[in-house]
């Protein structure tokens, strides 16, 4: 599998670090737990089409948005997590 | 019929053609009292302790493939209780004591081989780790002996020891660990559940979980609509899927796990042994092959099939251990879907639906839980409450943070698994 981020360019998959679902780009309010549980815990788990949130780690260490197939790793698309957006950790 | 020496030998003096088919082929009924989904070990196993430990006559499993066609006859065939903390020891402490008498009482001949198991440590910290989980199993009851550099050299002689990141300090002896013939135990308790009446209907994909109510109907199939009073699923990486019909979602992210054989070998590896600092593991099959592992890839797959990267550092992990095996062929390599959970142990609970029960989130290690979740999973469909070793294994401890089983101490967390 390899990964084009949109700053470096297509990359080997080993330089990247996966967090996980897109669900990590919605950040519960604080204090409330049932909302916190499902942002941590519960997830879709789709055979097929998913987006999830990866890192360049061992490049320009950007956080990207993969839109990606479980089912056969076909990536699709990625994009730069903008610092608008809630960035994970 | 029961399988015996002397019908072995009468059939291979009569030109073998007295041999029945191992389980029937029935079509499904209009109406069971429980239905089990996934026809794999542990829904295989849960639907015999049904009708063996509970009396239950009306029990099927549906499976959308063949029996044994999933993980079941996928992995590296791994039985051991080496488990640390409260929950998981006691839990997989009945699993080893049920695969002690596993063939006696399916009469099948699974394979298990107590050959023993050595995990590795490399440095004093390990060691102490190491010796604290030993005294944690000896506690359970298990068997566990700690060697030092020459006892593993005794055990494992054609180990690197000296290795220079990762020299052999010692390792932690599990004899009464092993392995067993991975599909035999399906089949073992395919045909042994099928004897007390159980129907397997197989080539039968669940397409709907009928709901009315909050309370469980019964499943809509390939092959039809089936009711059913109680409805397990067992569908380990399709848990999400399988789930979802009965508008559920799941603390489960499936992942992939590879795995290799290589060519049959004369007898070289005598016990399972598992090099935790490289992510390696290996033991020899009764074939003579060379099977061995290392970690997840690490990102959510359904492909049943892994990247290079890993594979590469799983080889170069085992030449690390130990270099001789570099002349060896690998002969072919696979991955499985992983029903991964935060924490990295399993569950089996209700589930918000009154009636429907799951069993899921095995993680990498279900194959030797084979027994005991089939044994536990059993109770719980047919007393309502939680079996006494698996009573921690609840849903509820993702929302509450509360009696979280984090073997590794990573955290509870979808990627650290």
């Amino acid at each position: 599998m390899r990964i084009n981020c949109p700053l470096c360019g297509d990359r080997d998959r080993r330089e990247f670090y996966y967090l996980g679902a897109e669900d990590y780009l919605v950040r519960p309010a604080e204090g409330d737990l049932e909302a916190t549980h499902e942002y941590l815990h519960i997830r879709k788990n789709p055979d097929g089409l998913t987006k999830d949130v990866w890192q360049h780690e061992a490049g320009c260490r950007a956080w990207l948005l993969l839109k990606r197939n479980t089912a056969t790793h076909e990536v699709l698309t990625v994009e730069l997590i903008k610092p608008k957006k809630a960035i994970p950790i | 019929m029961r399988y015996n020496a002397f019908k072995i030998i009468k059939e291979g003096l009569t030109g073998n053609k007295g041999w029945t088919p191992a389980w029937r082929e029935p079509e499904p009924k209009f109406e069971y009292d429980m239905i089990i989904i996934g026809g794999g070990g542990h829904g295989l196993a849960t639907a015999y302790y049904l009708a063996k430990n509970h009396g239950i006559k009306n029990i099927a499993v549906v499976e959308k493939g063949y029996i044994g066609s999933g993980n079941i006859g996928r992995n590296t065939t791994i039985v051991r209780a080496n488990y640390f903390l409260p929950g998981n020891s006691e839990f997989y402490s009945h699993s080893l004591k049920l695969w002690e008498t596993l063939e006696k009482e399916l009469n099948y001949n699974v394979m298990h081989s107590q050959r023993g198991l050595i995990n590795l440590f490399h440095s004093d910290g390990q060691r102490d780790a190491f010796a604290r989980r030993g005294n944690m199993m000896r506690n359970q009851g298990d068997d566990a002996e700690l060697l030092n550099k020459e006892g593993v050299r005794a055990e494992l002689p054609y180990l690197d020891f000296d290795n220079a990141r990762f020299p052999i300090y010692g390792g932690l002896f599990h004899k009464r660990g092993g392995t067993a013939r991975h599909d035999a135990v399906a089949w073992g308790y395919a045909r042994a559940a099928d004897q007390l009446g159980v129907d397997l209907i197989q080539k039968c994909e669940v397409t709907g979980i009928d709901v009315v109510g909050e309370v469980v109907q019964g499943v809509q199939t390939s092959r039809g609509p089936i009711r059913a009073k109680k409805v397990g699923i067992v569908a380990a990486g399709r848990s999400s899927q399988v789930a979802a019909m009965a508008g559920l979602e799941v603390p489960i992210e499936s992942h992939v796990l590879q795995a290799f054989v290589t060519e049959g070998l004369k007898p070289a590896i005598d016990h399972v042994v598992s090099f935790g600092m490289g992510h390696f593991y290996i033991s020899q099959s009764d074939k003579g092959g060379l099977v061995f592992g290392g970690d997840l890839d690490f990102y959510a797959s359904y492909a049943q099939r892994g990247n290079l990267p890993m594979m590469e550092h799983v080889m170069e992990a085992g030449m690390a251990l130990m270099p001789a095996i570099g002349k060896a062929k690998v002969l072919r390599s696979w991955g499985g879907i992983m029903d991964m959970t935060p924490d990295g142990s399993f569950i089996i609970d209700r589930t918000e639906i009154e009636n429907l029960y799951m069993d899921c989130g095995w993680c990498y290690g279900g194959f030797k839980a084979v027994p005991a979740s089939g044994w536990c999973m059993a109770h719980l469909m047919a007393e309502d409450r939680p079996h006494e070793v698996a009573k921690r294994h609840t849903f509820e401890r993702f929302r509450t943070g509360y009696g979280i089983m984090d073997e590794e101490g990573t955290g509870s967390q979808h990627n650290l698994h």
